[in-house]
């Protein structure tokens, strides 16, 4: 052995370690990867030994490989090795290895699950930590699941080091399974008052995290977190919360007003910049959130401003970017406030720092108005020719596109400037936007008239010139301007001034190297203004003009009919037949023009884009109804044709080969054109068009203005907007004068408030008219179309499943799930182990967090539904606690502390509501000494009864805690009350699951799952006992043992006990011991005298709770019985341990001897017919609930399955342990319930039964 | 969160990584060389902050750098953290390496790559921040060398 670790040390030596493969890649520079191919050999090599150490050097060395860019996850099991090493150095080096390379998908993770929770627990911390650390990186679902208990217990450790990792870690948990945050929670939030101020941090840290994306649910803790930031001196903290704050202002009014004063103060007494700028953005929330009607705000905002304006202005360029990015945010409300300060943005357009500039155009997007937007266009402009890299051009150019188009080009005053603008922009090369710029075009063009000609005349120049812009075509995205520039001649071809010469120019032979998409519309259009020229030219005396123009066409076309796109070498094709036809009519003198531009009338309206979705599904139309009935599948394929289509018309399904009648046909035609009058959508061929469309509902047509002549339509070559700029600036001046003349008159007929503007300034916003009152076409929406907009989520985001509502009680099923689902008192039943953990983990895996929301779902409608009979059921309700206090022997009493307990809950979160609604609306901030004064002063009263119950000692915190909340919510309002009581009635499902108790596991819904109405709630776990250290649940006769376990002998009961620590101190040494009856024993571990206690396999911290499993034997299964038992344990203080006790009964109910078991109707009708069953039957008066959840509860409570349901009458089945047949029928009518059954066991019947009339007696 | 914490020198090369979600190794390479490729050619005298790394992150994602002598480090981050607050931290960061490697350079970070991730383990934890204060993460950093220490000398 000795020998063995000399030898492997001697190896080492002589093994490279990291600095030598660092060295080595270095010497090796120029055959780098020959190098390191031959190292990754030669850490092969070392990781077939068995020495760690040497492992742990190879991972070592692969972790930089890796960092290199070599995929190292072969040896994952290798890592996996080094990282269960037992000494730390190697365990860091494992676990960093993991952490870089580890993924969800990498397979060996499934083994770690052991050793990190073994690290976990470990003595010593940094074993913990590095665990901790590692997890964070790989974690997935089975190990967030598996782990996730672990890790909560960590939350309370008693070093800080290890709980501020314990509580970051819980957000990766939460993410991978968001099963764990409800039952977390609780104690997530107790971090939030750490001592240490890491943990602190942390803590704040993941709420954060988690409000950011589901804010609402954490609105609660708005109060808290006031606190925190009113009291933390941690600059971290104190961002983390200011920015929690702004994501939840949005939500709350009141929060965001209560909050301006407090982070004000910061804003002027911080010196750090992060932290100031942090409050500025979150003052910039609560304004936007109060945007309407805070006059007195305005002062804040002025406050924000000049706080950002000091920002832009310093010559840090980090804090000029963040102030330029702050400002974006107010100036979406409060844009005049931002736009006093353009000249500050406009200077920062010229920054050399490409984030700035980036910063400083979002800014513009709010600051132009008619009278400056030529002004910044052209100082864009100059960038875009400076502007060195194509990124950044190509912001630029899509932000001079955003501006002048926004608000449906509400600040252009003159259309000939804009599409100069985007003409110039098409000789920006390399750039992506070509399709931006070719949508502006046609967009303008369509929807502006009067802008036509001009725009005509500027895209006829394009064509012309296209060589400049199809340079390098292949990357070159610009040429899709081109689609814009045919489209827009051939469409408006009329306003052309060279028809010939445009056509000529869409036929050249270089147009073919054109994109396919961008050919086929230079074919259509050159056909349009092939039309359109063939009418011109019709009218002359000369026909020779017409038959060349044919005749070029008829040369150039056949270029394009040898494309290899298909759309273009269809449309040549055709076009090309047709012009052939024209030819020879034209040959013959015969008039064609008339005919031929009647192929390409009508006009073109813009639609709005979301027009298709919001045409309405007409009333009386049902899209998913078969038109006909569905072919059903037992028919052949032949027949199915038949099937389809009626017989009226059975010829449509070979419409090529019917000859359909002339009167029929037109009859046909005389439908469809009827329908295409009413479409909207149909482009209609006669010019009567434009009637029907000015005749459309909601759609203004505005006249088209006559040009304004002072601009020249005809500027030759490509177009300067320059110009423009100046002609405007001309044409502005030339209005201004003429207004002041008719001012002047004006003024002297009256002296109005009007003038006050010029009295202002030289010129303001309303005075600029446009230069020529543009005639912007609405877009086209269908008839009454539906006005919603949705817009949706992203289905995958992980935060979905996170959006738990976290203020809801927990429920006694929603528990982590515990490791040592082991069942104590069998050592001989590790097969049953391994059953038992596969079991347990898989579940909560399939209560998927949709079934969760469903749940809650229900548990709404219940709420409702009770509200509705509140009275009645109240009244039932005090009688029932009435009778459980006085009436039945001790285990009642136990039972009215657990509903003490249980009740607490729901009533802690109203007054949690209640105390957010009472924090917002009052100014100062209610000390908590004071509350918890009141609160000590109301306790006792209603204690008092639970006093005399099960525990004599003093009140342990947790209980005070309770019944601070209990005495508050005396306050509260009626509606909260009201809440109160349904959560009340609640409870008494719990309640009386303790005398129904067993079940399905947790799996709350059974398999009958109905759709009419959702079940409430259920729960098989009941307190068992309780006192003030300990609380006992315990779910009664799992079958998980019995699954594999034979049925023949089937004598195996096995008692889930969830023990919870409510005290304060350590309990340890716990002992179950139950005295034996002759009919059920506990098993034991052998070796061990029949009254020896068993001991419970774990610890309990403080606030934990885990869960035990005990096997007992029974011999007969036919009666009830009950089994008294006691626990024993230490408590163990910092200074003292005592030792306690705690009596307890366990209940074993026949039903809990019953195995849930599904039978098919057939077996089920055969095993009723075999007359080997006694039957006997049971009727329940006054169950007031719905069918379906009375199966339901039988199935839950009482283990049974339902074979067969028609209406209000169901059959269904179970099966004992030792494979008794238990048959129910049954009926409802009204409120009685009728249950007819048929055992082959009577005594075990009648008990069943009974055990059901008591489940609905407390109904 | 941060998504990815990056340090390369001025040739790209990178000396440490360390992605918070799941790369490919090949993606791993190109969002270093696309980092690199943005940061590298901006002056020193602009501001820290970087839009636009179309790998990794998105429109909510930033890229929060400081250039020091020969190396970058790279932060990415989205919208939760404060821009200046990761600055500070990457400040501390660099501190805590100098203190840890008694003032540190490129080589201590091409030879001791493994010790840098673990000095990280202390400031960031899972993409979250989890110590900011110098002297803690220090000790800390201490003791687990002292551990390492120790057992190496049991061994031999």
């Amino acid at each position: 052995m000795a020998l063995k670790i000399v030898k492997g040390s001697i190896d080492r030596m002589f093994d490279k370690n990291l600095q030598d493969l660092v060295r080595g890649i270095r010497n090796h520079k120029e055959d780098e990867a020959k190098y390191i191919s031959t190292c990754i050999d030669e850490i092969k090599q070392e990781l077939k030994q068995d020495n760690i150490a040497v492992k742990a050097n190879a991972v070592c060395k692969l972790t930089y490989l890796q960092m290199l860019g070599y995929d190292v996850s072969w040896a994952a099991f290798n890592i996996v090795e080094v990282m269960s090493s037992s000494k730390f150095t190697y365990k860091r080096i494992g676990y960093l290895a993991a952490s870089q390379c580890f993924h969800e998908n990498t397979d060996v993770i499934m083994l770690t699950t052991n050793q990190i929770r073994k690290d976990l627990s470990s003595p010593n911390q940094y074993d913990t930590g590095v665990a901790l650390t590692g997890l964070s990186c790989f974690v997935t679902p089975d190990l967030a699941r598996d782990l996730a208990n672990d890790i909560m217990t960590l939350m309370s450790h008693t070093k800080p080091y290890i709980r501020k990792k314990a509580v970051l870690i819980m957000y990766k948990v939460f993410l991978k399974y968001p099963e764990s945050l409800r039952p977390a929670f609780p104690r997530l939030k107790e971090k939030l008052e750490d001592p240490d101020p890491g943990v602190q941090s942390a803590a704040v840290n993941v709420i954060c995290e988690l409000a950011r994306r589901n804010p609402k649910n954490y609105l609660s803790l708005a109060p808290l977190f006031f606190k925190l930031m009113t009291s933390s001196t941690n600059n971290w903290v104190l961002i983390k919360i200011i920015k929690l704050f702004g994501a939840l202002t949005p939500l709350e009014p009141r929060l965001g007003k209560k909050l301006i004063e407090p982070l004000t103060n910061l804003i002027h007494s911080t010196s750090a910049m992060s932290l100031l700028y942090e409050c500025v953005n979150t003052v910039i929330a609560v304004l936007i959130s109060l945007s309407s009607g805070m006059p007195n705000h305005s002062a804040s905002i002025q406050l924000c401003v000049q706080k950002l304006r000091i920002l832009i202005e310093d010559s840090d360029q980090n804090l000029k970017y963040l102030g330029l990015l702050a400002m974006s945010k107010i100036l979406k409300t409060h844009p005049k406030s931002v736009q006093s300060h353009k000249d500050l943005i406009l200077q920062c357009l010229d920054d050399k720092d490409e984030s700035i500039r980036l910063r400083a155009l979002d800014l513009l997007y709010g600051m132009v108005s008619k009278k400056n937007l030529m002004e910044i266009v052209k100082k864009l402009m100059i960038h875009v020719d400076k502007a060195e890299g194509t990124t950044y051009r190509d912001e630029l150019l899509t932000k001079i596109i955003d501006i002048c188009s926004q608000s449906n080009y509400q600040y252009i005053t003159n259309f000939e400037w804009y599409i100069s603008i985007l003409v110039e922009l098409t000789r920006l090369e390399g750039t992506r936007h070509g399709h931006l710029i070719a949508s502006q075009m046609l967009d303008v063009a369509i929807r502006v008239k009067a802008i036509r000609v001009f725009a005509v005349a500027q895209m006829a120049t394009l064509l012309d010139n296209a060589h400049l812009l199809t340079g390098n075509m292949q990357r070159n995205g610009i040429c899709e301007v081109l689609y814009a520039a045919a489209w827009i001649c051939g469409e408006f071809s009329e306003h052309l001034e060279n028809p010939v010469q445009t056509l000529e120019a869409m036929l050249r032979p270089k147009v073919a190297t054109l994109p396919g998409h961008i050919q086929a519309v230079y074919v259509q259009n050159a056909a349009k203004l092939f039309a359109t020229i063939l009418k011109n030219q019709e009218g002359n005396t000369d026909s020779t003009a017409a038959q060349e123009t044919s005749q070029m066409m008829i040369d150039r076309l056949p270029l394009f009919v040898q494309s290899a796109n298909l759309e273009v070498q269809e449309r040549a094709s055709c076009i090309l037949q047709l012009v052939k036809y024209i030819q020879k009519l034209q040959q013959k003198d015969v008039e064609v023009a008339e005919e031929v531009s009647a192929l390409f009338a009508g006009e073109l309206n813009p639609v709005a884009p979301k027009a298709q979705k919001k045409v309405p599904v007409p009333e009386g139309l049902d899209l998913d109804a078969w038109i006909n009935e569905p072919p059903s599948e037992s028919e052949s394929e032949d027949e199915q044709p038949k099937a389809i289509f009626t017989k009226e018309e059975p010829k449509h399904s070979r419409p090529r080969h019917t000859e359909v009648d002339e009167k029929e046909l037109a009859r046909r035609r005389e439908a469809r054109k009827q329908e295409q009058a009413n479409n909207p959508f149909y482009i209609k061929a006669s010019p009567s068009s434009q009637k029907v469309y000015q005749e459309a509902p909601g759609v203004e047509h505005i006249p088209v203005v006559q040009i304004d002549l002072s601009v020249p339509l005809k500027v030759p070559g490509l177009p300067m907007s320059d110009q423009y700029v100046k002609l405007e600036e001309e044409r502005r001046q030339k209005e201004r004068a003429e207004k002041k003349k008719k001012e002047k008159k004006k003024r002297k007929e009256k002296r109005s408030g009007r003038g006050k503007k010029h009295d202002s300034g030289p010129e303001s916003e309303e005075d600029i008219t446009p230069a020529h009152v543009v005639d912007i076409v609405t877009e086209e929406m269908p008839e009454n179309a539906l006005p919603s907009d949705d817009d949706d989520k992203d289905p995958n985001d992980p935060h979905k499943a996170l959006d738990i509502d976290l203020d809801k009680p927990l429920a006694d099923s929603e528990k982590l799930p515990v490791r040592s689902h082991r069942a104590a008192g069998a050592p001989k039943s590790s097969a049953e182990d391994g059953e038992a953990e596969n079991a347990t983990p898989q579940e909560p895996k399939k209560k998927s967090s949709k079934e969760k929301r469903d749940k809650k779902k229900d548990k709404e409608r219940d709420r409702k539904r009770s509200k509705e009979e509140k009275k009645k059921k109240k009244h039932k309700h005090e009688e029932k606690e009435e009778d459980l206090l006085g009436g039945q022997a001790e285990e009642p009493v136990v039972q009215s502390e657990e509903m003490k307990e249980v009740e607490a809950q729901p009533t802690s979160t109203s007054a949690e509501v209640s105390d957010l609604d009472f924090w917002l609306s009052n100014a100062p901030v209610p000390s908590n000494t004071q509350e918890a004064a009141t609160v000590a002063e109301a306790a006792p009263a209603p204690e008092a009864p639970a006093g005399t119950a099960a525990d004599s000692e003093p009140e342990e915190p947790k209980d005070t805690e309770t019944e601070e909340s209990s005495s508050k919510h005396k306050k509260k309002k009626q509606k909260k009350e009201k809440e109160e009581k349904e959560k009340k009635k609640k409870k008494k499902h719990h309640h009386h699951h303790h005398h129904s108790d067993g079940g399905g596991e947790e799996s709350v819904q059974n398999g009958t799952v109905e759709e009419e109405e959702p079940l409430p709630p259920m729960s098989n776990y009941c307190l068992l006992a309780e006192n003030s250290y300990i609380k006992m649940m315990m779910e009664d006769a799992d079958q998980v043992c019995d699954i594999q376990g034979n049925l023949q002998d089937g004598s195996q009961v096995v008692v889930s006990v969830i023990f919870e620590n409510k005290s304060d101190s350590f309990l340890k040494s716990m002992e179950f011991n139950v005295l034996d009856s002759l009919n059920s024993k506990l098993q034991r571990p052998e070796g061990s005298g029949p009254h020896d206690g068993l001991t419970v396999p774990f610890q309990l911290p403080p606030g934990v709770s885990n869960e035990a499993r005990f096997v007992f034997t029974v011999q007969s299964i036919v009666m009830p019985q009950k089994l008294k038992g006691t626990l024993t344990f230490i408590v163990k203080n910092e200074d003292s341990s005592t030792h306690e006790k705690l009596d307890f009964k366990l209940h074993f109910t026949c039903t809990s001897y019953l195995i849930t078991t599904p039978c098919y109707s057939d077996a089920f009708a055969k095993l009723l017919e075999s007359g080997d069953l006694k039957s006997s039957s049971v009727r329940l008066e006054g169950v007031n609930m719905p069918f379906h959840h009375l199966l339901a509860r039988i199935c839950f409570h009482h283990h049974f399955s339902v074979v067969e349901r028609i209406d209000s009458c169901a059959s269904m089945y179970s099966r004992s342990i030792q494979g008794h047949h238990v048959c129910l029928l049954v009926k409802t009518s009204g409120q009685t319930v009728s249950i007819d059954a048929k055992c082959d066991e009577p005594t075990l019947l009648g008990n069943v039964l009974d055990e059901i009339k008591q489940t609905f007696s407390q109904c | 969160m941060i998504k990815a914490i990056l340090i390369f020198n001025n040739h790209g090369k990178p000396r440490l990584i360390r992605f918070y979600q799941y790369f490919a190794e090949d993606m791993q390479q190109q969002i270093i060389r696309e980092t690199f490729h943005l940061v590298s050619k901006r002056d020193d005298n602009v501001c820290n902050f970087l839009e636009g790394g179309s790998l990794i992150g998105g429109s909510d994602y930033k890229l929060i750098y400081r250039h020091y002598a020969t190396l970058y480090f790279v932060f990415c981050v989205d919208s939760s953290e404060s821009e200046l607050g990761i600055l500070d931290l990457i400040q501390v960061f660099v501190e805590t390496l100098d203190k840890c490697f008694e003032n540190v350079c490129e080589l201590d970070l091409i030879f001791h790559m493994d010790k840098v991730h673990y000095i990280l383990q202390e400031v960031v934890m899972g993409g979250m921040v989890l110590e900011t204060n110098m002297n803690e993460i220090v000790a800390q950093v201490e003791v687990q060398n002292r551990m390492e220490k120790s057992e190496l000398c049991n061994q031999n």
